[in-house]
């Protein structure tokens, strides 16, 4: 009886999941891969003219693309600059001589996910238009028109910088966990280095990959990022997207498409590079 | 930093000294964090508080305190939008919980390694995949003019992208595969000892399910669910770059009222629904980190 019992639904089971199995993944795999295909499919196929890839040759010619795009790199450059340079020193000095700060810094780095970007770019407007009401005869409102230069919106990196200090904190962490931080100072301070040095020469080289992770995501974010620049009124590479939709619906789904292709190579290499180290992290987690 | 190491002098100052460098050393590393956050976040978070409590006489520029701002973020047009947000968020958390749960099942009972670390890798891309690529994804492939609507004919059956559902399909599009990478690790830690100690009493797949895995995956199943919630809830830029207007929704009423395309004069509700937004985002937070918390628990 108890065999016929453990025989029976073995033997059902072993069939029937796979089906539906199956039929899962097929729909997934259609859902997800349709859109991508059409997308492009719209971008070749002119109704009239047959197959061309003209949509992919205007995006060079197209009027603003190249400012907008290289103001877009120059953003994420500096916002990658500004959130590692904020973040390294602290992250290991929680680690190495102030682990009471950890709840501070964690209460810190989470604040950014309560706060929208819509609600925190309606925060940020009102600040600015202090500017003009208040503050027109201090220097501060100098400070309030420089860091609104179009050129190079310096409020856009400070925005972007709050943005991803969660993605941030919590990559560096993880590479972290997997170094023994104190380990590799006390060593190399025992060798006579200075501190900075050691750090610069002992413990970032450890942390390669997870400084790499934290810069990909900050890049993929302020690359795709639209709602603080448009609502600001300057125009970096999403919005100058949607701004041409308006007119040229052909080029802007060439253009989107083109830059999730960047983005997903990206995203890509960073997943099966973070996927090693958090593999290897996971089983020393002992603080 | 290197003259205070060499000044040192005497046994006591060495013992004494390093203790407290580290401790300081700790507040000086962490302090140009919090001083950034202070002013890039700090200023414009009371910013917007003080600007959700405050109203401004037009005629005289006088400023008083109020929760007028608060009362009409709570009626009308921005009522109706607020409600259509939580609705729409609601229910694409709903279904991109359901299918994501299916959809991690299958590849975690699946025998095929590949199959797994491709589509996990997939879900990692495809969650951070929102925004402005996403919405002319599915214009190209379903909007009015789309590939999908021309081949099918699907106007004729009433199809219509920029409407409730068809930004229900859109947001699906990053919604399940974050519900996939939130569940699989509880799918992972289900033992089959329980699927077999369940069989051999005599229990059914679907008793199983009901007694012995729904109730251990509950936590992070409602987590995950409320993360869907939360992020569908502060989307702005596919919703923005494809309906425009034409469904009510909070982030978009935030936007005319800031920029002033519908009335002007309307910043302060525009500030009193974005921390309408905010305490919306806090109870998710309160909800979410508990039960991710408690998930954790069954992992281990």
């Amino acid at each position: 009886m108890a065999r016929l019992t453990t025989l029976l639904p073995r033997g059902v089971s072993a069939r029937r999941p796979r089906l539906w199995r199956g039929a899962v993944l097929a729909c997934a795999a259609a859902y997800f891969l349709v859109p991508l295909a059409a997308s492009v499919v719209f971008t070749v196929d002119v109704p009239g003219k047959g197959l061309s890839l003209d949509a992919y040759g205007q995006i060079f010619r197209a009027d603003g693309f190249t400012s907008s795009l290289l103001l877009s790199l120059e953003l994420a450059l500096a916002t990658i600059a500004v959130v590692l340079l904020l973040m390294v020193p602290a992250v290991v000095a929680l680690r190495l001589g102030a682990p009471r700060l950890r709840p501070v810094v964690d209460i810190v780095c989470s604040l950014p996910l309560v706060v929208p970007p819509i609600a925190l770019v309606a925060g940020i407007g009102t600040v600015l238009r202090w500017g003009p009401e208040h503050l027109a005869a201090t220097p501060f409102f100098q400070t309030l028109v420089a860091i609104q230069n179009p050129a190079f919106p310096v409020v856009l990196v400070l925005a972007y910088t709050v943005m991803a200090l969660p993605f941030v904190y919590r990559a560096l962490d993880a590479g972290l966990r997997a170094v023994d931080v104190r380990t590799l100072t006390e060593a190399a301070r025992s060798c006579g280095t200075s501190w900075p040095r050691a750090l610069v020469h002992a413990v970032l080289p450890n942390l390669r990959g997870a400084l790499l992770n934290a810069s990909f995501l900050t890049l993929a974010l302020v690359l795709g990022e639209f709602t603080v620049a448009q609502l600001l009124g300057f125009q970096p590479f999403a919005v100058w997207v949607v701004n041409v939709s308006g007119s040229q619906a052909q080029l802007s789904v060439a253009v989107s498409v083109l830059s999730l292709l960047i983005t997903w190579a990206l995203l890509l290499a960073l997943t099966s590079f973070g996927g090693g180290t958090s593999r290897r992290a996971a089983p020393r987690r002992k603080e | 930093m290197t003259s205070s190491t060499t000044t040192l002098t005497g046994p006591a100052a060495a013992a004494a000294v390093p203790v407290r460098r580290h401790r300081s050393a700790g507040w000086i590393a962490v302090a140009p964090l919090l001083a950034f956050v202070a002013l890039s976040f700090g200023a414009p978070a009371l910013a917007m508080l003080g600007g959700a409590f405050t109203a401004r006489d037009p005629a005289t520029g006088a400023t008083s305190y109020t929760t007028a701002n608060f009362a009409a973020s709570l009626h009308g047009a921005y009522l109706t939008a607020l409600l259509g947000s939580v609705k729409l968020s609601a229910v694409s958390a709903g279904i991109a919980a359901v299918l994501g749960l299916l959809l991690a099942q299958a590849v975690v009972t699946s025998r095929f390694r590949a199959l797994r670390e491709a589509v996990l890798t997939a879900s990692g891309v495809l969650a951070n995949f929102g925004g402005v690529p996403l919405a002319f994804a599915f214009v190209a492939t379903l909007g009015n003019s789309g590939v999908l609507t021309r081949q099918l004919g699907l106007a004729r059956h009433g199809w219509d992208l920029y409407s409730f559902w068809g930004l229900t399909l859109t947001y699906l599009y990053f919604l399940i595969p974050l519900m996939v990478l939130t569940v699989t690790p509880a799918l992972d830690g289900l033992r089959s000892q329980w699927r077999e100690a369940a069989q051999n009493n005599g229990a059914t797949g679907a008793q199983y399910w009901r007694h012995v895995a729904l109730p251990v995956l509950a936590p992070s199943l409602l987590g995950g669910l409320v993360l869907l919630f939360g992020s569908a809830f502060a989307a702005y830029a596919t919703a923005a770059a494809m309906v425009g207007s034409s469904v009510p929704l909070v982030t978009l009423q935030i936007a005319d009222a800031i920029s002033g395309n519908v009335l002007l004069g309307q910043e302060n509700v525009a500030l009193a629904l974005s921390l309408d937004m905010v305490a919306v985002a806090c109870l998710v937070m309160a909800v979410y980190l508990p039960l991710q918390r408690r998930s954790a628990r069954w992992l281990d």
